[in-house]
């Protein structure tokens, strides 16, 4: 490779957006934080008290978590799940397919279609979403599924989610189950293990790396979730989450003091995943 | 002994059906649902068609309605306007950076790259009130311009990342007997790596253009109170807000603005998935 200064010709354009787009305003945030709504008197830390203490922010740690916990664990539970069983069968890529399919719409036609799934009738009127007709169907009484809290509408929220997400795991876990050598479990069954041994001994510590590949990754998406509650229920009943509630003290109460704390707290959160993120990419470096 | 091997096979595949169904029918009740007239959408539920076929009836009449009274097809328009010029710009931008980062040799280049890996991770969040303030003093909210460069800055670490471990994995031969015979880098760039990383850039391409094509966030803080300039999901989300309840509406306004990105995941598949399966660190 030959020296020149000719690489800032090419770098100049990134630097400029990563600049300007990225770095300036994350510290400018991080300052904003320390001062009051109107960005004019120093606060101290009066907005990271506020943040970690009303209670509106409470319900949305709370959210969050069960978001983090639910979402996770179905996602790459099930995606493990269909990875391993759809090796079996022949019609394998038409059922990806599918699944994958909800990772190309965008949150709002998502939440858009499951808000109709979850529609809410009283009990006089015909049921249209698709769900409450089961309900009724069955005997029951219509559920306002994302109106009764705490428990129903934060899973029915998370439900989209894992619909959106799924795909996107089992793609992922297959592709990496498609690696393990067919020999060493063809072996293994012949030694007598049963599906269930070859699964949890084999199967599970191949995977281990890529599980814990996906599971960062849903962990980071999920603390930042924002589209598919502020479609559908905004917050209310409970539903709030740390982004949205980001969003509505920027937006709709102007309080940039809050927001930006709001938004450094987020950021707190993600950074042990996004270390991970970085180690992994410089271990793939080193092997180069 | 072949029946008893299938039958032992049947909750296997009863399961994956299941599964193929829970994932299929919401859109599918939602697409029927689209070509309902009002009346019926709200005297029963769209699965009637399945168990009494002879009482269906149809429509467009919720089309034409979204796309020319509700402004949906103003906003697919903007949708364009928006997610090409972006997808262009970013890429471009992107690919000069990767190059330097992966075959160029300087101070500072790991440092660099450290860089951009970390600032994958950063949340959109953090960024979001000094660029909007910057904004209102250069007047740039509302306008495309704004919107464009922000999606160009937001999503450059990334892109970045992705050309440059490809273009990295190049053989280094390739380059030096180029640079021998005197090619000098921007020939190398053009001619040399542009052309060979041509899967590589319809990944990157299908990717970033789903990506700002399905954009809320963005748009709803630098566009938000401009309709006439709202993309797809904005406007959607709009009429969520204000008129929740007309399902007719809803649901055809929700089908315009997944027509490009179904479209999209079918035709392109393999390019999508592989620019998503690469976009796992995005998050």
């Amino acid at each position: 490779m030959r020296k020149t200064r000719v690489h800032w010709l090419y770098l100049a354009p990134a630097l400029f957006f990563l600049t300007m787009y990225l770095i300036y305003p994350s510290i400018r945030t991080i300052i904003l934080s320390f001062y009051g709504p109107r960005s004019q008197n120093f606060v101290g830390f009066h907005n990271y008290i506020t943040a970690f203490t009303s209670p509106s922010m409470l319900v949305a740690f709370r959210n969050n978590l069960l978001w983090v916990l639910v979402f996770t664990f179905f996602n790459v539970g099930l995606g493990l799940v269909l990875a391993v069983l759809l090796d079996r069968v022949r019609y394998e890529v038409l059922v990806k397919s599918i699944v994958f399919l909800p990772m190309a719409i965008s949150y709002v036609a998502a939440g858009v279609i499951w808000k109709f799934m979850y529609a809410y009738r009283p009990t006089y009127a015909a049921q249209i979403g698709l769900l409450n007709a089961i309900v009724v169907a069955l005997g029951g009484k219509p559920i306002g599924w994302l109106i009764e809290r705490p428990w129903i509408n934060n899973l029915a929220l998370i439900a989209v989610g894992v619909w959106v997400w799924t795909g996107f795991c089992t793609v992922v876990i297959s592709a990496a189950y498609k690696g393990i050598p067919k020999e060493m479990l063809e072996a293994a069954r012949i030694d007598g293990a049963n599906e269930w041994q070859v699964f949890w001994r084999i199967t599970i510590p191949y995977l281990k790396s890529t599980l814990a590949m996906v599971t960062t990754t849903m962990i980071v998406f999920v603390l930042k979730v924002f589209d598919i509650v502020y479609i559908m229920t905004n917050g209310a009943y409970d539903t709030e989450v740390i982004a949205n509630r980001m969003y509505k003290e920027m937006f709709l109460y102007q309080n940039y003091g809050l927001a930006s704390a709001i938004a450094v707290v987020l950021f707190v959160l993600i950074v042990p995943f996004s270390l991970i993120n970085i180690r992994r990419f410089r271990a793939q470096e080193a092997v180069r | 002994m072949r029946w008893r091997r299938r039958l032992s096979r049947l909750p296997l595949h009863l399961f994956l059906l299941t599964v193929a169904l829970v994932w299929l029918i919401p859109t599918l009740g939602l697409f029927v649902s689209s070509f309902r007239p009002k009346q019926d959408l709200y005297s029963s539920g769209w699965w009637t068609l399945i168990t009494h076929p002879s009482q269906a009836r149809f429509t467009l009449e919720n089309y034409r309605r979204v796309l020319l009274r509700e402004g949906m097809g103003r906003a697919f328009l903007n949708s364009f306007i928006i997610t090409v010029p972006t997808t262009i710009l970013t890429l471009g931008v992107a690919a000069l950076a990767a190059y330097a980062l992966a075959w160029m040799e300087f101070r500072g280049r790991q440092l660099l790259l450290v860089l951009v890996v970390g600032l994958i991770v950063v949340p959109l969040q953090l960024s979001l009130i000094p660029i909007l303030r910057i904004y209102q003093t250069l007047g740039l909210n509302g306008t495309f311009l704004g919107v464009w460069l922000a999606h160009t800055g937001f999503g450059l670490p990334f892109m970045i990342y992705l050309l440059r471990n490809f273009f990295a994995a190049l053989p280094s031969e390739l380059f030096e007997s180029a640079f021998i015979d005197g090619a000098s880098h921007f020939t190398a760039f053009t001619r040399l790596l542009l052309p060979l990383s041509v899967p590589v850039l319809a990944s990157a391409a299908v990717f970033q253009f789903l990506w700002v094509w399905n954009d809320l966030l963005v748009a709803l803080v630098f566009l938000g109170g401009y309709e006439q300039v709202a993309p797809l999901p904005l406007k959607l989300a709009l009429l969520v807000g204000s008129r929740g309840q007309d399902w007719h509406l809803l649901t055809a306004a929700a089908f315009v603005s997944m027509i490009v990105p179904m479209g999209v995941f079918l035709s392109l598949q393999r390019y999508f998935v592989r620019g998503i399966l690469a976009g796992a660190l995005k998050g």
